[in-house]
């Protein structure tokens, strides 16, 4: 009975790996009606031929959870950053609301730039950046800490009023050093496994590594909710989490380097449309 | 307490055993894709080479191979070669080559670990830095294995 028990286990482990390889690949995300890009043809100077977001690359099972905001456990941050947005705080008891007003108006489109040139503080600016900046600037608040439940449900928010809108990232004028620097990191093999991003996410997405699915690491969903992690995190959290699977050491979260890279990665999942808050495994 | 300092004796002992004659990574050469000499006295011992490559905190090897006689084994990897026959296509010192230095044995570019390397890396953990993947004896003991991983 026990070794049954035991077959059966075993067959369901590789019924569940093969699904994961088996994904309908004509599946569209459409949410509320609206058809997102998740896959288009990359322009001459990509590495890719198709651009594809990280979505198709997941199970049916997983990619559902994403076509309905009442299942997507990402919505629930999202929604604890709207209830942020209207609430005041810092010392001179302001919320956002008071003076952005509507976010779905006043927020659009922000984080399919996003990260941007911000030519007050002269660097690239990541929308936690922004967040925090606006916060000591015109809130005389704390600033929050990079993957705090406020930071993310924050980014979350802001970012849910670009979805669906194309990832649109400037690489030119002050950012394209930044760029440069994001795209050196990314050919760059690091740790004890001594591989770069590219390794896996340009020469080798669509492969299985064990029952992972790699993607081409699009990032146009993030902050996402990750089934692994049972919660949210960041653009930044995912990549020091690939750096500690190859035995790096990661860089910290908000620094130059992971602001770099994610400049860099925006700028090849150009034209996606922004999925925040998506969900992935 | 005397369990502790025992256990502790025992795994020095083991230790340094594991590694009395095994050629340290900065000695192995590789000439013409191969590395002739094993790289420790004690010949490779393919049941537990079998173990290390499965083992995902050591060979990992199923993370990118397929290898039929695994196939009870979930999850077999697609980002390198499949592995069945692959005794029939390299030699045990090509073989060796190959897990001990994959970029100089097979190509600059490969994706695949050197297992048996401990510098000349970039920003390693802190609890690996100046680390092989693998000991000098589970190399061997994978090599033996993969030798038995034939189809003619």
């Amino acid at each position: 009975m026990r070794k049954l028990l035991a077959l059966g286990l075993v067959g369901g482990l590789l019924a569940v790996g093969a699904q994961g390889v088996m994904a309908d690949e004509n599946a569209e995300l459409v949410i509320d009606g609206k058809t997102f890009v998740t896959k288009l043809k990359a322009p001459a100077d990509s590495p890719f031929d198709e651009i594809l977001s990280g979505w198709r690359f997941r199970t049916d099972e997983t990619q559902a959870l994403q076509l309905d905001d009442f299942e997507n456990p990402a919505m629930i941050s999202a929604q604890y950053g709207e209830e942020l947005w209207n609430t005041a705080d810092g010392a001179d008891g302001k919320s956002c609301a008071d003076c952005h007003g509507d976010a779905s108006e006043s927020m659009k489109g922000l984080r399919a730039q996003m990260p941007k040139w911000h030519e007050g503080k002269k660097t690239l600016f990541a929308l936690e950046d922004h967040i925090n900046w606006s916060r000591e600037e015109h809130q005389k608040a704390k600033p929050w800490k990079w993957e705090s439940q406020e930071m993310v449900a924050m980014t979350a928010y802001i970012g849910l009023q670009s979805r669906g809108m194309p990832v649109n990232v400037k690489i030119d004028g002050p950012a394209q050093e930044w760029w440069e620097k994001g795209k050196e990191l990314y050919y760059t093999r690091v740790g004890q496994l001594d591989m770069a991003c590219s390794h896996c996410h340009e020469n080798n997405y669509g492969n299985m590594v064990r029952a992972d699915h790699l993607s081409q690491g699009q990032i146009n969903g993030f902050p996402v909710y990750r089934l692994k992690w049972q919660g949210m995190g960041s653009i930044h959290r995912r990549f020091k989490g690939c750096m500690d699977n190859i035995r790096a050491t990661p860089y910290k979260r908000g620094s130059d380097e992971f602001t770099a890279l994610e400049l860099y990665l925006a700028s090849r999942g150009q034209g996606l449309s922004v999925e925040t808050p998506a969900l992935r495994n | 307490m005397r369990i502790v300092v025992t256990t502790a004796l025992a795994l020095l002992i083991g230790v340094s055993g594991a590694n009395a004659g095994a050629m340290k990574p900065g000695e192995v050469k590789i000439v013409d894709g191969a590395v002739a000499t094993p790289l420790t006295d004690q010949a490779g011992d393919p049941e537990k080479g079998r173990q290390w490559f499965l083992g995902r905190k050591l060979g990992n090897c199923l993370a990118c191979h397929v290898n039929s006689d695994m196939a009870k084994e979930p999850y077999h990897g697609e980002v390198g070669p499949p592995l069945d026959g692959v005794a029939d296509r390299w030699t045990p010192a090509e073989l060796r080559a190959i897990l001990v230095n994959s970029k100089e044995a097979l190509s600059p570019d490969t994706i695949m670990p050197s297992f048996y390397r401990d510098s000349g890396f970039n920003r390693v953990a802190e609890q690996f830095a100046g680390k092989t993947i693998l000991t000098a004896q589970q190399v061997e003991d994978v090599i033996a294995y993969l030798t038995t991983l034939k189809e003619k």
